[in-house]
Formats: structure tokens, sequence, C-alpha cells
């Protein structure tokens, strides 16, 4: 329990932490992100109201308030979602945009990290038992290459290869124009399709880490007492490998989960652009491009708190899995 | 307290484990060189065990070839990189032997040059990665109690946060279109990983007799820090430099495919950039997009080929038999 206190605890702060660095970031760079952001608005036709004027200023840098008004006004349009217009899409208020973006990226990253978890660990499981053999030679040398790949590369080859020369899978988007989202088979199916190739890019580039964190469990696993102890006994390989020590090796690996989580997000972003795919990833592309700094504040946000609770929730599953921490709380 | 430091880590000191500790005890047993000599023979050596691992080796090659081709870029380039001489939007020629991009520049050339900006990215930031990573590491391991909870909270903050949207958005403020921006935004955000580690290795350095014996015999802080206890943990600085270096190469590409760098820059990532502005795939120009993509990865592979030789350092079970 106080183990679970204690993460609950730094949830929060870090929470707290991280909504601060969102306020800070615009307030100590160079420049006036508001001018900019203001000026793009009039230049896209948009009617600047004062409330508009207003929730912009609040999250970029009010010019004459003083900072603490100022972080409580922030505080204040976070909670009631109120983060001003994006000029690249005026007609709509930027929650609404990345309320529409969002579960795109959370099923794509999520379905994402969940296969590369199974495969990749597999991967290092297999290897890290045939340590030093042509197996876990090919394994981590090959992981170390797809590691190594630039998301967005991959993304580019992928595309051409298999969605533009040879057509199996459609060139962009994450549904055929035309088609509206619903949850008809019809669409699903539809989505799913464009979903392969980013899906794919970002599984292949973030298989290596759990492969190695794998692997590296394996062999210092492989090491200890019991392992040698279950050989002796005459256990069978299989099951040495899979029940004694492959268990006992997962446990780190979980821990790793926040970090290439981390890397799939980033990866996202990149690979989402690339593919014109509508979710919070391809909005950041977007929003890059255009100088579109609301919406990339907004888009931060969502990123590093969706990671956040993710990364939380997979440490409230730890103490289910790991009952050393259980008992020693 | 002897019971449990008896048996040395898989890294041990290398000097005078066991409480003799000489405040001299350095890198070489017996006697005192003199000092110039020390870090030359110290890099040889290691230098030498790295060779010794296969995969370390075969980074090494990879790496050398690299340099090579970045210092001597002016002799192996055939054209200018940056003149638009050309026609533009060739396909691969005799001359061109990847194509020109949509200015009339020599691809091929601009590859070559391209090897400079990746290479000194990576090595800058990840030195400056390092550096942030081994200052922190060391502070918060050696100073338990508040300063090591704040440190290790920011440390934890910075983990948790995506690097690449924090980079992106860094990037986009910071208007200066120059590979030091990237550099600082890299180095940044990549220190966390190696700050940890440090930290850890370095509190648990602290209470041993050796490091003990250099307080009581008076040393000043900075040496005991520096001279006691970083010198035992070179490989875990070393692998945080080659992870943070990797980490640097695939952001700066990044970053300039995204179009946040400098476009008149000549490096792998404006190639890939131009290449996407003139939708290189579409035309049939996908000699533009691979070969620029297959460095990064080249280079990427072989930082992590040696990073696979420093890890069997500090960690014997993951030595090749």
């Amino acid at each position: 329990m106080r183990y679970v206190l204690r993460k609950v605890g730094l949830f929060i702060i870090t929470l707290w932490a991280a909504i601060t660095l969102n306020f800070l970031l615009p307030r100590l760079m160079p420049g006036s992100p508001v001018d900019a952001a203001l000026g793009k608005l009039a230049s896209a036709g948009v009617p600047i109201t004062n409330a508009e004027r207003n929730a912009i200023e609040i999250q970029l840098g009010v010019p004459h308030a003083s900072l603490f008004t100022q972080y409580w006004d922030y505080l204040k349009n976070i909670v009631t979602l109120r983060f001003g217009t994006s000029y690249s899409f005026p007609t709509q208020t930027v929650a609404q945009t990345v309320g529409k973006a969002l579960p795109w990226t959370l099923v794509l990253v999520g379905v994402t990290t969940i296969v590369a978890f199974i495969i990749g660990t597999l991967l290092g499981v297999y290897a890290g038992w045939h340590r030093g053999r042509a197996a876990d030679t090919s394994i981590t040398v090959g992981a170390t290459f797809f590691g190594a790949f630039p998301p967005f590369w991959l993304g580019l080859l992928l595309l051409y290869v298999a969605a533009f020369k040879y057509g199996w899978f459609p060139i962009k988007g994450g549904y055929s124009p035309g088609t509206s989202p619903s949850w008809s088979p019809s669409f699903l199916s539809d989505a799913l399709q464009h979903s392969v190739l980013p899906a794919v890019t970002l599984a292949v580039t973030t298989l290596s880490g759990w492969v190695f964190g794998m692997r590296n469990n394996m062999i210092n696993t492989l090491g200890e007492d019991y392992i040698t102890f279950a050989e002796a006994n005459g256990l069978r390989g299989r099951t040495v490998a899979l029940l004694y020590a492959a268990r006992n090796a997962l446990l780190p690996n979980v821990t790793a989960f926040g970090l290439i989580l981390g890397a799939v997000v980033g990866g996202s972003v990149l690979v989402e652009g690339v593919y014109s795919y509508p979710g919070v990833g391809g909005l950041l592309f977007t929003a890059v491009t255009n100088h579109d700094f609301p919406l990339m504040q907004a888009l931060f946000l969502v990123i590093t708190l969706s990671m956040l609770v993710a990364i939380f929730v997979v440490d409230l599953l730890y103490v289910r899995l790991d009952p050393r921490v259980r008992s020693a709380a | 307290m002897t019971i449990i430091t008896a048996i040395p880590p898989p890294e041990a000191p290398r000097g005078g484990l066991g409480g003799k500790a000489s405040p001299r005890s350095g890198e070489i047993p017996g006697g005192s060189p003199p000092r110039g000599w020390q870090p030359l023979r110290f890099v040889g050596r290691a230098l030498r065990t790295l060779w010794s691992n296969r995969k370390a080796r075969s980074g090494m090659i990879i790496l050398g070839l690299i340099i090579v081709v970045a210092v001597f870029a002016p002799l192996l380039a055939p054209h200018s990189p940056t003149a638009t001489t050309f026609a533009p939007y060739k396909g691969p020629s005799g001359t061109n032997l990847l194509g020109t991009t949509g200015n009339g520049q020599d691809v091929f050339s601009q590859l070559i040059y391209g090897s400079r900006v990746s290479l000194i990215v990576g090595l800058v930031a990840g030195a400056a990665a390092t550096f942030v990573a081994v200052t922190i590491g060391l502070i918060a391991g050696y100073r338990p109690g508040v300063v090591d909870e704040v440190l290790g909270f920011v440390t934890n903050l910075a983990l948790v946060i995506p690097a690449i949207p924090l980079m992106i958005i860094l990037a986009a403020y910071l208007q200066s279109r120059s590979v030091w921006t990237i550099v600082l935004v890299v180095a940044f955000t990549s220190w966390a990983t190696g700050a940890r580690v440090i930290r850890s290795q370095t509190s648990t350095l602290r209470t041993r007799e050796f490091v003990t014996s250099a307080v009581f015999s008076g040393e000043r802080l900075l040496r005991v820090v520096f001279r006691e206890i970083l010198p035992n943990m070179t490989s875990l600085v070393a692998a945080s430099f080659f992870a943070a270096a990797t980490a640097a190469v695939l952001a700066e590409a990044s970053l300039e495919f995204l179009g946040l760098g400098n476009p008149a820059t000549v490096s792998w990532g404006t190639i890939l950039y131009a290449a996407q502005q003139q939708n290189a795939l579409l035309t049939g120009q996908w000699l533009m997009v691979l070969a620029p993509g297959l460095a990064i990865v080249l280079l990427m592979v072989s930082f992590a080929l040696i990073n696979f030789g420093v890890d069997a350092l500090s960690n014997p079970r993951l030595r090749e038999k």
C-alpha cells in the first residue's frame, strides 16, 4: 500500500511539473510567440475576438500581467479545456481538433506497443537463452540495425514500396477520402488497412528496446543459482528457459516500459506526419510546419499527460506482478 | 560493512580495493607515471579491450570509415555539394551517381559532405549530454538527502517527458536555424538515462573503503569525486556517451526532416527534407531517400555496436565467451 501511495504522490507531482513546464516553455523562449500566433490568425482571415486573444495570451504569455496571475489563468484554462484557436484549423477550437485526433493515436500507439512488446520480448528470451550462438548474434545484430532506422525514413520506404509501387496498402490518411468515421464494419476494415503501414513502421523501429532489455535480463538471470539448480534437477531446457528464467527476467523489463513508450510516441509524431495519419502526431507535424503555437502547445501537453498516465498505470500493474513490491509495502 | 563490500561489483576499482588505497591509487598500480601519459595509456588500453569484442570491432571499423569520409570529403566528393550547376530533378547517372536536387545540386557529393554534420552533431551533443549526465549523476549520488531527492525527481521527470516532441517544440520556438541549436536541444533532452545509471553507481561507490580512506586522508571533495570515484565508472560514462550520440544523430535527422533545421546546411537530414519537399519518391528518385537514410543507420549502428563492447566491459556476464 505504501508503494501505491508513493506512486500516486509521485504521479501527481510529475503531472504538476509537466503542466508547469508546458506553461514556462513559451515564456522562456526568445521572441513573442503570442504576436506570431495572432499575426498568423489574422492572415488566416479569422476575426480575433477579445476572448480569443485572451485565451492565446494565457497559453503563450500575457505581455503585462504578473507571472503568478498568468499561471493561475493558465491552470483555469486547462481545467476548462480552453486552448484558443489554431490557425491550421480555424473553424474549430484546439480542444475539438485535439480531441478528434487523440483516439487515432491512442489506438495506433497502444496496439503497436503491445505487439512490439510481445514479439520483442520473445526474441529477447530466445537470444538470451541461446547466448553466444548464431541465433543470438543474428537477433542482436538484426535488432541493432532495425533499431537504428529513423522511423520516418522506414515509413517513407514502406510507403514507396508497399503503397506506391505495389499498391498493397493505401498511400495516406487514416481512412479513405469520402467516408466519415463510424463504427460500421466497412469503415473499421478501411481504417485497419490504413493503419497497417504506420503500425509496422513503429513496431519495427521500437522492437529493439524490448529485445535488448529482455536479452540482458535473461543473461543476468541465467547466472543465478536457482537456474543452475533447476538444470541440475534435470528439468527440460524449455521449462527452465520459460518458467524459471524468462518469468523473472520479465519484471525489470516492465519498468523499461516508460522509456520505450517514449520512443514509440516520439516516432509516431514523424511517422504519422509521413502517412498524413489523422492522429496527434500528424497534427503536431502540421502545427510545426505552420508555426501554429497554440496547437503545438496543447498537443505537447496532451502527449505528455497521456504518457504520464500510461506509465502510472504500468507502475500500478507492477504491484500486481511483483510480489516483492507488495510484501515490502 | 566489510562483509557487504567484500564481493567486488562487476566493475571493481582497479586501484586500491581493500582499504590500503593511497591517494595516488589511480589507473596504474605501482608507481606514479608522468601525469600526461596516464590518459593516453588509459585510452589505449580501453581501445584494445574494445577491439577484442567482435561487435565493438565492427562498430569501430564502420565509425572509422565514416570519419575518413568526413575528413577527406573535399577529396572524395566529385562535385561541390552546394553548387547549382546541374539540371534539377535528374535521376542517377554517371556524373550524378544519386541524381540531383531540385536546385541542381549533386546528391552524392551532398551525401559525402553530410557525414560531417551528422558526426559533429552526434559527437558534440553526445559529449554535452554526457557532461550533464555525469555532473548530475555524481552530485546526486554523492550527496544523499535533499539534493539527491530533488535531482532524482528532475531526472525522472526528464525521463518520462517524451524527448522527440519536446525537441520539436524547443526547436520550433528557438527560431535560430543553426546546427548548434540542435546540439543544444539534444543535450538538454538526452541526459537523463545516463544520469540515473551514474547516480546509482556513485551512491554504491561512495561507501566503499577506498573512498572513505581518501576522504579521511583529507582529500578535497572534487578530487575524491573526480579522481577516486569517476575513474571507476569509465565504462558507464562511455555507454551513456554512445547512447546519447545515437539519440543525437537520430534527433538531428528528425528535426531537419521536419524542416526545423537550416536547409542551407548540407547534411543527411536536409537531403531527406529536400527529397520530401520535391516528392522524390513519387518521381522515381528513391535513391535520394534511400542513401542518406542508410548513412544515418550506419552511423547509429556503429555507435550501438561499440556500446555492446562497452556493456561487456562493465558487465562480465554479457561478455562473449
